[in-house]
């Protein structure tokens, strides 16, 4: 059963093939002999995913047949989960329990999808390789001593070692696209706005986003129509009407116009998976796209940028994790001070202090126009890149990622070549734009993603490029080899 | 040496929306601890705020009631500090663009002096929790009911110049926002609280000197008090060559004095930057005007209503105006009566001067407005004179029922039977025979004040229910 998709599933639900118990039983086996090895899920909830299940059965017998109705799936652990921990990865969440649902978990419960649990990622989604998670790195299902990339690892690698048929995962700066690519599977971001962030913990305000992960894009459409559309209860997302994405992916590619931004394939790029990258996108040239030479000048300008407003924002994002309403707190603190610095020294790990210490700085007194409102001004910047380039192409490609999946331990201690590692994703966050990765072949056996960036709300066209692709491939099939802990 | 004394005023006004700034959870004062604190007022993790729409219009029904600008677009910031009862870790507040612009304000002296005071700004923002450190054994409980109550800070110019201004200055904008009904102007429950600006220079010169900062002043007295202390503490350490030091610092009423607050509390770095959870908020001229057209009647028109329709005078319709409340009484009292001065007399006389006494809110009164307007019927129909009208006032005061019933019941009613007061006059006449002689020998300028002898002795004869009018006109025909 599990090397079906979700559209496959759900069809043979309806069927009464299976019923969701089977099939969300048959996930959990698999959970258990493998994720020993993986470590993508920090909890496992079986029985809540044995009820859940239980109830689609009720739903599916009575011939309900919404689409995702009886789906297992894995949550990323920055989305809050009423009655089962969110960590978010830190030990300053670790006790935490929330009392509510995010709306994305609470729009997937509605539609009948089955939790199986929540899954692995970087401290408060700061990371681009898993290796900041208080409950320890995910590991690659392609080659167990590579990270499955950051922050949504855990996601993408339960995807990829189809310990889940689909996930969520939210996106910053890539932390979808990143571990979608490293892992070989699909996933997306939509436009900032698309998806509520309400329940999601906070990052970076003005860049979160969450959205599906699968095996395909089709099982893309299938999740993101579930958890699209405007929330009352999030003044940022967005009153833009919601099409069925799955509706257009079979629309032909014929005079379709792609934008190869050339500083996306530039010096940094590993030759590799350049060469992938070109074999992928002549098959959609193959189907009647067009490729164009295009520029984003502003590009090299997004780290920077980037890594100014990101950790400004979470630097008070995070001042909320205080030791006195929930969460982590120190053992006998002697008074007010101590039970802050203590509570946050302890239980926050290095990355998210190193954040929060630089976004601190970048809004001081004094350095606020140096850098966040500067930040801001080439922001605007980048984001115009973006709109002259539309005027002359309907979609941007390019790599996903400079190269593929590093070994384990590589950037650790270099937090610098870390953050190169988001190079081509982090304009997307900043431009607020839909940007997906899609398997493009592998490169030494390991994954390579090809990354499509959309128009605002244009993640339609990003999904139909992304099956159309994939009905002239197979890289999306292909199954890791997992090796089984003695 | 004489000094000129420059003060500014922030005013922390709660705002009388039903649910608070950014959450649906109840504004409602008084509820046990934590019991009106939702996800979204905890702070807990990926909760997020949305606009109470309320408060905005609250906010523009403020800016036009000053004539203030009207900011078209404003934003919220986020003001970074850590306390245990802000519980976000910074407060969701206006800095570069508030809703309200620049504005005036004017107010009246005592002495009837009329002063324009400028508003700097009004903005919106969220009220904190409140820290309680007692019955805690050494430790300090948080309540959070209060956390995302709406307030407008309203900022002025520093055009005050003394304590009575300042006062006045208070009173005035208590009056205007009880009149839009934006706040409940409640200042026992901190609905309306400030912080003093003060400096002083010496007078005549025009350099502003080093201003200190008085936090949480919450009634009128204690900013008179306050305003006096500093005046007194400044002026001493400049007298003495001495430096003020720009600082924040608390007013104890326990002890009517300032302090200092601890300068590790006050060298605070906010780190200010635009909320990202929020929009900017953009109004349009269509919801400035359907604001517009929903405005109450404002205190100044309203008293210059009173000066022009009902004749009163500038002190008396400033009086009768300056509460809503107040005005709405002595409005009802005037209509069921028909008399506005005299109404007006009982409103200002009677009725306050036993609200006084009595510590009572106008709310509480026990005289409403008809029972007012039916006892001042009775004297106006000469059924019982204004000193009777006295007596039946504190019995009303009393709970002993209405002008009618306390009339009847304690035999009050004015004699105006012709033989009645016939045969008291005769008694009198009869009785003092030494005063009628000397009436009868007095010339003509003499004898009215003689009449007032035998007037004054009928009304007693009649214990003062002798209709007044009619015995001087019996005495005059009697007498010739």
């Amino acid at each position: 059963m599990h090397t079906q998709t979700v559209a496959e599933l759900a069809r043979q639900l309806r069927e009464k093939q299976f019923s969701s118990v089977e099939l969300t039983r048959s996930y959990l086996d698999r959970i258990q002999a493998l994720d020993g090895v993986l470590n993508s899920f920090v909890t496992i909830d079986e029985s809540g995913a044995l009820a859940a299940a239980a109830a689609a059965d009720a739903r599916l017998a009575k011939g309900d047949t919404a689409p995702l109705l009886g789906i297992p799936l894995a949550h990323k652990d920055i989305f809050c989960t009423r009655g089962l921990r969110s960590s978010c990865g830190s030990r300053m969440l670790d006790n935490f329990v929330p009392p509510y649902d995010a709306t994305v978990v609470a729009r997937l419960r509605t539609a009948g999808t089955v939790m199986l649990g929540k899954t692995n990622m970087d401290e408060f989604a700061m990371g681009s390789s898993n290796e900041t998670s208080f409950y320890g790195p995910s590991q690659n299902p392609w080659d167990t001593s590579r990270v499955p990339g950051g922050s949504s690892g855990g996601s993408a690698a339960a995807v990829a070692a189809m310990l889940a048929p689909m996930a969520t995962g939210t996106d910053t700066g890539g932390s979808i696209r990143q571990p979608a690519a490293f892992c070989g599977i699909t996933g997306l971001k939509p436009t900032y706005g698309r998806v509520s962030r309400l329940g999601m913990v906070a990052f970076a305000s003005s860049l979160d986003q969450a959205g599906p992960m699968a095996r395909n894009a089709e099982d893309c459409a299938l999740l993101l129509n579930a958890i699209a559309g405007v929330d009352p209860l999030d003044s940022t997302s967005a009153e833009e009407p919601v099409p069925d994405f799955t509706a257009t992916l079979e629309r032909p590619l014929a005079g379709l116009r792609i934008g190869l931004p050339r500083e996306y394939f530039g010096s940094g790029l590993d030759d590799a998976t350049g060469t992938r990258i070109h074999a992928a996108l002549a098959l959609l040239e193959q189907q009647g796209a067009t490729l164009v030479d295009v520029s984003l000048p502003h590009t090299g300008l997004s780290i920077p940028t980037y890594y100014i407003i990101a950790p400004a924002e979470a630097s008070t994002n995070l001042s909320r994790f205080d030791g006195v309403r929930y969460g982590y707190r120190c053992e006998n603190p002697a008074d007010l001070h101590d039970l802050y610095t203590r509570s946050r020294e302890e239980g926050f790990g290095d990355e998210v202090k190193r954040r929060i210490l630089v976004g601190t700085y970048a809004l001081s007194a004094g350095y606020y126009d140096a850098y966040y409102k500067k930040a801001q001004q080439v922001r605007r910047l980048i984001r115009q890149d973006f709109v002259d380039c539309f005027r002359e192409v309907d979609i941007i490609a390019g790599p996903t990622t400079p190269g593929p999946a590093f070994a384990l331990g590589a950037k650790t201690s270099d937090p610098l070549s870390m953050y190169l590692e988001d190079v081509y994703t982090l304009a997307v966050n900043l431009a607020g734009l839909p940007g997906m990765s899609v398997p493009a072949g592998f490169s030494n056996g390991l994954p390579v993603g090809l990354q499509l960036i959309g128009g605002h709300f244009d993640e339609a066209r990003l999904l139909n490029v992304a099956h159309q692709l994939q009905q002239a491939s197979d890289w999306h099939l292909q199954q890791p080899d997992i090796k089984r802990p003695k | 040496m004489r000094w000129d004394v420059v003060i500014g005023l922030e005013v922390h006004l709660q705002l009388a929306t039903a649910s608070k700034i950014f959450s649906g959870a109840s504004t409602h004062f008084g509820a046990a601890p934590n019991t009106q604190a939702c996800a979204v007022d905890l702070a807990m993790p990926g909760m997020l705020p949305v606009l109470n729409e309320q408060a905005v219009r609250y906010a523009v029904m403020f800016g036009l009631g000053i004539g203030a600008e009207i900011g078209m677009r404003s934003v919220f910031d986020r003001k970074n500090y850590f306390y245990p009862d802000s519980p976000k870790g910074y407060q969701i507040s206006q800095f570069q663009e508030p809703v309200v612009g620049r504005g005036s304000f004017e107010i009246t002296l005592e002495d009837g002096t009329v002063r324009h005071i400028g508003i700097t700004r009004a903005h919106l923002e969220e009220d904190a929790g409140k820290s309680l450190h007692e019955d805690f054994h050494g430790q300090t409980g948080i309540d959070l009911n209060r956390a995302g109550t709406p307030l407008l800070e309203i900022v002025t110019d520093p055009d005050l110049r003394s304590a009575e201004e300042a006062v006045a200055y208070l009173k005035t904008l208590h009056s205007l926002v009880t009149y839009l009904g934006i706040s409940d102007g409640n200042m026992a429950e901190g609905s309306m609280r400030c912080d003093v600006n003060l400096s002083l220079r010496p007078a005549g010169s025009q350099e502003l000197g080093t201003r200190t900062e008085i936090k949480n002043v919450n009634s009128f007295r204690f900013v008179e008090k306050a305003i006096h202390h500093e005046i007194e503490r400044q002026a001493d350490i400049l007298e003495n060559g001495g430096r003020v030091i720009q600082e924040t610092r608390l007013y104890d009423a326990d002890r009517d004095e300032t302090r200092a607050m601890r300068s590790k509390e006050v060298a605070n770095d906010y780190r200010y930057f635009p909320e990202p959870d929020l929009l900017p908020v953009i109004i349009d001229e269509a919801f400035v005007d359907s604001i517009r057209a929903t405005l109450p009647e404002l205190p100044r028109e309203r008293r210059q209503r009173f000066v022009d329709i009902y004749g009163l005078s500038h002190y008396d319709a400033t009086v009768l105006s300056a509460n809503r409340a107040l005005a709405d009484y002595y409005e009802a009292v005037v209509s069921d009566c028909g008399d506005p001065k005299i109404a007006a007399n009982w409103v200002q006389g009677e009725l306050l001067g036993q609200l006084n006494r009595s510590e009572l809110a106008l709310a509480d009164s026990p005289v409403s407005a008809p029972a007012l307007a039916g006892l001042i019927r009775r004297i106006l129909d000469n059924s019982i004179s204004g000193k009777i009208a006295k007596q039946v006032f504190e019995a009303m005061w009393a709970g002993e029922g209405d002008a009618d019933r306390i009339i009847e019941a304690r035999g009050l009613q004015q004699v105006s039977d012709s033989g009645a007061l016939e045969t008291m006059v005769d008694e009198v006449i009869s009785a003092n025979p030494e005063q009628l002689a000397q009436y009868l020998a007095a010339d003509e300028a003499k004898r009215k004040k003689l009449l007032g002898f035998f007037v004054g002795q009928v009304m007693k004869v009649s214990k003062g229910q002798a209709n007044p009018q009619m015995v001087n006109e019996l005495l005059a025909r009697k007498l010739s």
